[in-house]
C-alpha cells in the first residue's frame, strides 16, 4: 500500500521506439527526496515522462497519494515538471511563465500574484518577473522553471537532470537550492541524474538504473538497486552499479572555518581538513589514488594524516584496494608491486596520509 | 557595405546578382513609371476594373482563409506526428508548385464541373464553380495552399514539443496547449505563410482562367484588356495592380516584422 502523499510504481513497463522500461517498482515516501541515478541514455526521462502522463505504459500502475493516475492525463495528475534545459515558454515573461499554471485552474489575478510573488521570493527571482526567458542566464531560467512548476503545489515535483545544463559553479549553488527548498516545502521529489554526487547530495534514497542492449538496437532500461546513498556506494548490489558508482571513499561530515584558511570536517571521531569553500553539514570524498600509505609515520606535507588498520585487500591484478579502519574505513589504491614489496596484511597497523586539496566536498 | 566589396569574387558576385534585382525591379519600375497619376485615376473610376480588383483580393482571402482552416491542423499534425504515408501526404502537399496551373484547373474542372457528382451535390445548396466565384476560390486555393502548409508546418517544428509536454503538466488540456503554447509561437511562420499564400492566390491565372472565365480576377482583366485593346489599355490596370499589391506586401511585412 502507498502511504497517503507518497508514490507507488507498480510493474510499470514502458514501451517506446527502440527502447524498453522493464518491472519498475518504486515507493517514494511522502516528502521524501528520491533519486534515479542511471548513465546517460538509460531511460531515466522516459521513465519521468511515463510517470507524468505523457506516455502511456504498456503494464502496471502509478498511484500517487493514494489516487490511481495511471489513465490520467497529465493535465489531471498534479505533478510538477522541470526538463534539464528548463523549457520556458520563450513568448511570455518570467511573470507570465510562473502564472501559466495557475491561470489554468481559473484562479483571481489577485490570488495568482499573490502566490507567484510568495514563489519569486522562495527563489530570489523576484527581480526577474518582467525579463523575458532567453535573455536570463542557465541557472536564472532554471529557477524560473522551478517556480513555474511549484507554483501549482504539485503532489510530487519531478526534476529531469536539473542541473547537468549548468556550469559547475551554478550547479553547486543550485544544488543546494534544491535541498533547502525540499526541506522549505517538503514536496514529494524524483529527481534524475547521471551524477553520483548530485544523487548523493540531495537523495534520501537512490535508485539505480541501468540500461542493456539487447538484440542489437533494441535498449532496455531496469532498476537494480533502491537504498540510502550509503548502501548504494558502500555494498552496491552488483558489477555494474559498483562499475557506475566508482571504487571512492565518500563521508558524511560537518565543515567548520579554521585559521588556516581551510576547513576541518569532523566525521565519525577523526577531523579531516580540506580546501572548500561550503560549511555545515556535507559529504567529503577522497579518490584512493590520492592516498599514500605507508608501514612507518609519514613524515609529509599533507594536512590528512591517520592511523589505521588493515581490514581488506583485494587484488585486482596490477593494482590493489586496501582497506584501512581508522575508523572510518579509507579504501587505498596501490600497485601490485608496493602491496608484495611493503608486505601488507590484513590486521597490519599502517599509516594513510592525503593533502586538503585531495579532499572533495559536496 | 564594404564586407560587400572585400574582395574580387565578392564584386563579380555583385554584379552577377544586381542583374538579377535589376531584371525583377526594372520592368515593375518602368510599368508603374509609364502611367500618369491622371490615367491611373480614370482607371481606377472604371468599374469593371475595381471590381475585378476587389474579386481578386476578395477571393484570394477567401482561399487562404480555408487553407487556414484545414491547413493549420494538417501542418501541425505534419510536425510533430509520425505515421505511414506521411511522406505522401506532403508529397501530395507539394504537387499544386510543381503541375502546370492550366492542367490544375482542367483537374478541377474534373470535379468541380457542372455535370460531375460534386459539383451537383453543390450544386443542390446553390454553390456552382464553373464561372463562379467558388470557382476563383477553388482554383487559387489549389495552387497555393503549399505555401501555407508548409510554411506553417516548419513554424510547429520550431517549437519545442517540450514545451507543450510542460504545458500538459501545468493543466492544459491538448486544446489549451496548442492554443497557448504552439500556436502564438508559430504565429510569425503562419502569418508569412498566409501572406505568401494569399499573394500567390492574387496573382493567378491559368487554374481561374479555366474554372472561371468570368467574373474576371485582375490578372484575367488585364489579360483581355490587353489582347482586345493593347498595351496601352493594359498598362494602367497592371499598374494599379502591381502598386496595390506592392503596398499590401509591404504593411503585411511590416506587422510580422515588429514583435
Amino acid at each position: 500500500m502507498g502511504e497517503i502523499g507518497g508514490v507507488e510504481i507498480r510493474g510499470l513497463e514502458v514501451d517506446l521506439e527502440g527502447f524498453h522500461l522493464c518491472d519498475v517498482d518504486l515507493d517514494i515516501a511522502d516528502g521524501e527526496y528520491f533519486v534515479i541515478l542511471g548513465p546517460t541514455g538509460a531511460g531515466k526521462t522516459v521513465l519521468l515522462e511515463t510517470v507524468v502522463g505523457l506516455h502511456l505504459p504498456r503494464r502496471g500502475r502509478i498511484v500517487l497519494a493514494g489516487r490511481d493516475v495511471t489513465h490520467i492525463p497529465p493535465e489531471r495528475r498534479g505533478i510538477g515538471f522541470v526538463y534539464q534545459d528548463y523549457a520556458l515558454f520563450p513568448h511570455l515573461d518570467v511573470a507570465g511563465n510562473i502564472a501559466f499554471g495557475l491561470k489554468l485552474r481559473g484562479m483571481d489575478r489577485s490570488d495568482i500574484e499573490e502566490r507567484a510573488a510568495a514563489i519569486s521570493r522562495l527563489l530570489g527571482i523576484e527581480h526577474l518577473l518582467h525579463r523575458r526567458p532567453r535573455t536570463l542566464s542557465g541557472g536564472e531560467q532554471q529557477r524560473v522553471a522551478l517556480a513555474r512548476a511549484l507554483v501549482i503545489e504539485p503532489e510530487l515535483l519531478l526534476l529531469d537532470e536539473p542541473l547537468s545544463a549548468l556550469d559547475l559553479e551554478t550547479r553547486e549553488g543550485l544544488q543546494r537550492e534544491l535541498g533547502r527548498i525540499h526541506r522549505e516545502l517538503g514536496t514529494t521529489t524524483l529527481h534524475v541524474t547521471h551524477d553520483f554526487e548530485e544523487a548523493v547530495a540531495l537523495g534520501d534514497r537512490i535508485a539505480v538504473l541501468k540500461e542493456e542492449r539487447v538484440g542489437g538496437w533494441r535498449r532496455e532500461g531496469r532498476i537494480v538497486q533502491v537504498g540510502v546513498p550509503e548502501e548504494i556506494f558502500r555494498h552496491p548490489a552488483n558489477g555494474f552499479v559498483a562499475r557506475f558508482v566508482g571504487v571512492r571513499n565518500i563521508f558524511r561530515g560537518e565543515a567548520h572555518p579554521t585559521e588556516g584558511g581551510y576547513k576541518l570536517i569532523s566525521l565519525e571521531g577523526i577531523e579531516m581538513a580540506a580546501v572548500a569553500e561550503l560549511e555545515g553539514p556535507l559529504h567529503a570524498s577522497v579518490r584512493p589514488e590520492d592516498i599514500l600509505l605507508s608501514k612507518e609515520p609519514l613524515r609529509s606535507s599533507a594536512r590528512n594524516v591517520f592511523q589505521g588498520r588493515i581490514v581488506d585487500i583485494s587484488d585486482r591484478g596490477v593494482i590493489a584496494y586496501i582497506t584501512v579502519r581508522v575508523p572510518p574505513d579509507f579504501v587505498c589504491l596501490i600497485t601490485r608491486r608496493s602491496l608484495e614489496e611493503m608486505r601488507l596484511k590484513e590486521g597490519l597497523e599502517v599509516h594513510i596520509a592525503f593533502k586538503a586539496s585531495a579532499v572533495h566536498v559536496f | 557595405m564594404r564586407a560587400l566589396f572585400a574582395n574580387k569574387m565578392r564584386v563579380l558576385f555583385a554584379i552577377l546578382g544586381s542583374l538579377l534585382i535589376l531584371f525583377v525591379a526594372w520592368p515593375l519600375a518602368r510599368t508603374v513609371i509609364s502611367s500618369s497619376p491622371a490615367v491611373l485615376w480614370r482607371t481606377l473610376l472604371d468599374e469593371e476594373v475595381r471590381g475585378s480588383i476587389f474579386l481578386t483580393f476578395y477571393a484570394s482571402l477567401l482561399a487562404t482563409g480555408l487553407a487556414f482552416l484545414c491547413g493549420i491542423p494538417l501542418a501541425y499534425l505534419l510536425a510533430r506526428v509520425d505515421f505511414p504515408g506521411k511522406q505522401l501526404v506532403e508529397g501530395i502537399i507539394d504537387v499544386p508548385i510543381i503541375v502546370p496551373h492550366s492542367a490544375a484547373g482542367i483537374a478541377l474542372l474534373m470535379v468541380l464541373g457542372r455535370r460531375t457528382l460534386l459539383g451537383k451535390a453543390f450544386g443542390l445548396v446553390g454553390l456552382k464553380f464553373v464561372s463562379a466565384t467558388p470557382g476563383i476560390v477553388a482554383a487559387m486555393l489549389f495552387v497555393s495552399l503549399s505555401f501555407l502548409v508548409d510554411s506553417a508546418r516548419e513554424g510547429f517544428e520550431a517549437v519545442d514539443p517540450r514545451l507543450e509536454k510542460v504545458a500538459r503538466t501545468l493543466g492544459a488540456s491538448p486544446w489549451r496547449a496548442f492554443w497557448a503554447v504552439s500556436f502564438p509561437l508559430a504565429w510569425r511562420s503562419i502569418l508569412s505563410g498566409m501572406v505568401l499564400m494569399w499573394a500567390r492566390g492574387l496573382s493567378e491565372f491559368g487554374a481561374v482562367v479555366i474554372l472561371a472565365y468570368h467574373p474576371m480576377v485582375a490578372p484575367i482583366l488585364l489579360y483581355e484588356r490587353f489582347e482586345s485593346f493593347g498595351l496601352r489599355y493594359a498598362r494602367p490596370i497592371a499598374t494599379l495592380v502591381i502598386l496595390t499589391c506592392l503596398a499590401i506586401f509591404a504593411a503585411l511585412r511590416l506587422i510580422a516584422g515588429g514583435e
